[in-house]
């Protein structure tokens, strides 16, 4: 299958904050490719006038009462995260 | 007892707890030790809390003892695929991106099981992120067939469909995001029903395709996933996709004939790459059909062919922004080696998700990067459109529709090397999440090498219970369901 000629994929993989190794680019790029090959036939369908379909059953305006009520304990939010410190999650320095 | 206790429908099984001959112990007991005795080979589970599991027995005993019993779920162990939340217990969407997580609170589905009286039985293995078509893509381990150990059990609710073959359970939770409880259901022998978009909440799920994805019964009858499904389904305040329509008792429903139904078969569904014995198996449940007076009609579904490009346009455009949020910060893996806040996303998704997951995520932001919108996505979502269309057109004229769920009975593991040839697997699924309609598989025969084959129906938006009550017709003069693998 050919490898489309536009798929720039340190671009995209930079776009999706994923380090990919050099092999994973290779196999990667090829792989798409066959994907985006098959996908290329959607191009034969006429779709003139058509609205896209976001939802198979749209529902629109969907209003909560504003009511209070009690969330996750700090505890439980912070159950998972990977590093954390007085009730925080911890992270590097972000500014210098 | 001619059936074993591990063999028995929900039915069955409440039938006993109820007339005081068995107890919700005994019974997760008896789970537990099957689980115990085949795990090793089937391995559909990713983690069990035997203690955790026996404690809420002895609850569901207690209740009943104090004729506070919540119906027919009360004291059923229940499976769940591991991108359910379940207060409290490991939530790990078969990847290392979230090896160490534990649900922080139960999904609503959870919910409507624990208020029904069930037992949050354990946590079953899927393909990572619900990405994959044989439970291979799985971080931890592969799920194999209980039928032939040495093939696939689809997927990716895998672990969810081979459990309950193998008798690790008495009925699972599975997602289907393009045929992921339908397909597995099929190449396992068992009962498995994807609902309407809408119809049960998405809450406390882990989302992969949102405008897709649907929880749904894994049962091994009709009339078990009839059950079940009446526990999940319901309008829910915390997913604004849930639609507030009247529920029927799908249980009560499956009793009344409503046929002779009109039912259509969609001919795109039988052309090339359809297996012989498959198509022979599907053309006797279509034979049968017929000979009960149901109108039996040819109906075509022009945009068939072009469903799984579709899909794999749309799923994988939300999948990559899904999948944003693991980002090593807040919860789910973050790399230890990475010298600032933007390395750390960078490295902790190298290094957390699967070949599989990264693949897709790169698809999906590829086809949503400026300058292939258009292309791609759009383009893709207008011919959501006509295929959607497509299916209504057949609902002009039909009730339902009938076709193979899969195209192949169970695969060898490792056969389908080529991600696109796993694709293309789903064929035959796809089309049904895109419409947002609701499907279901039920098993129809055997191969001449001993596998399953699973017939599907296709229904109308919100018309589960008819839905239902054909298959439960068709399930009710065959015994395909009675029988079991050797394990």
């Amino acid at each position: 299958m050919p490898v489309p000629a536009d798929l720039n994929i340190d671009h995209v993989a930079h776009l999706a904050r994923l380090a990919l190794t050099p092999e994973e680019k290779t196999r990667f790029v090829r792989q798409i490719g066959d994907v985006i090959a098959h996908i290329e036939q959607l191009k034969q369908v006429d779709v003139t006038g058509i609205e896209p379909t976001a939802h198979a059953f749209p529902v629109a305006n969907v209003w909560a009462e504003d009511i209070a009520q009690p969330g996750l304990p700090v505890e439980l939010a912070l159950r998972n995260a990977p590093a954390q410190r007085d009730h925080m999650i911890v992270v590097p320095k972000v500014v210098e | 007892m001619s059936v074993e206790l591990h063999y028995q429908t929900l039915v069955e099984l409440a039938t006993l707890l109820d007339t005081g001959r068995l107890s919700s112990v005994e019974l997760t007991a008896a789970i537990i030790a099957r689980t115990k005795a085949v795990d090793a080979r089937v391995r559909a589970f990713n983690s069990f809390d035997e203690a955790d599991a026996l404690a809420q027995a002895a609850a569901s005993d207690a209740r009943r003892a104090a004729g506070q019993g919540r119906g027919p779920l009360e004291g059923i162990p229940v499976g769940f695929k591991d991108v359910i939340s379940v207060a409290g217990q490991p939530l790990t969407a078969s990847s290392k991106m979230l090896a160490n997580f534990v649900s922080p609170y139960d999904a609503t589905v959870t919910t409507r099981l624990k208020n029904a009286g069930a037992v949050c039985w354990g946590r079953l293995n899927l393909d990572e992120f619900a990405m994959g078509s044989s439970t291979e893509n799985s971080a931890f381990q592969p799920t194999r067939n209980p039928w032939d150990l040495t093939r696939v059990p689809g997927g990716s609710s895998g672990g969810s469909a081979a459990a309950l073959a193998a008798g690790e359970a008495v009925v699972t939770l599975g997602s289907d995001t393009g045929g992921s409880i339908r397909q597995p259901a099929a190449l396992c022998g068992v009962v498995g029903l994807k609902p309407t978009y809408g119809l049960v909440s998405r809450y406390g799920l882990i989302a992969f395709a949102s405008s897709l994805d649907q929880i749904g019964p894994f049962a091994r009858t009709v009339e078990d996933a009839a059950i079940l499904l009446g526990a999940l389904a319901g309008h829910d305040e915390r997913d604004s996709t849930s639609v507030k329509v009247e529920l029927p008792d799908y249980r009560a429903g499956l009793g009344r004939r409503q046929a002779p139904w009109r039912l259509g078969i969609p001919k795109e569904y039988f052309g090339a790459g359809l297996d012989p014995e498959v198509a022979a198996a599907v053309e006797k449940a279509i034979a049968y059909y017929r000979g009960m007076g149901c109108e039996i009609k040819e109906v075509s579904l022009p945009h068939t062919e072009y469903g799984v490009g579709v899909y794999y346009i749309i799923a994988t455009a939300e999948c990559s922004s899904n999948l944003a949020r693991y980002d090593g910060i807040r919860y789910g893996h973050r790399a230890q080696d990475a010298h600032d806040a933007v390395d750390i996303y960078f490295k902790s998704r190298a290094e957390g998700f699967g070949a599989e997951v990264k693949r897709r995520i790169i698809l999906g932001t590829y086809v949503l990067s400026s300058g292939y919108y258009d292309a791609y996505y759009l383009r893709a979502q207008k011919v959501r459109t006509l295929i959607r269309q497509d299916f209504l057109n057949a609902y002009q004229e039909v009730d339902a529709l009938l076709t193979p769920t899969s195209p192949t009975p169970a695969f060898k593991a490792g056969e389908k090397a080529d991600p696109l040839a796993m694709y293309l697997c789903d064929v035959y699924t796809i089309g049904v999440n895109l419409a947002g309609l609701p499907a279901l598989s039920v098993p129809c025969g055997f191969s001449s090498g001993g596998l399953p084959i699973g017939l599907q129906l296709i229904g109308q938006p919100f018309r589960e219970a008819q839905l239902l009550a054909i298959a439960h017709a068709y399930e009710q003069a065959h015994d395909w369901h009675q029988k079991h693998p050797s394990l």
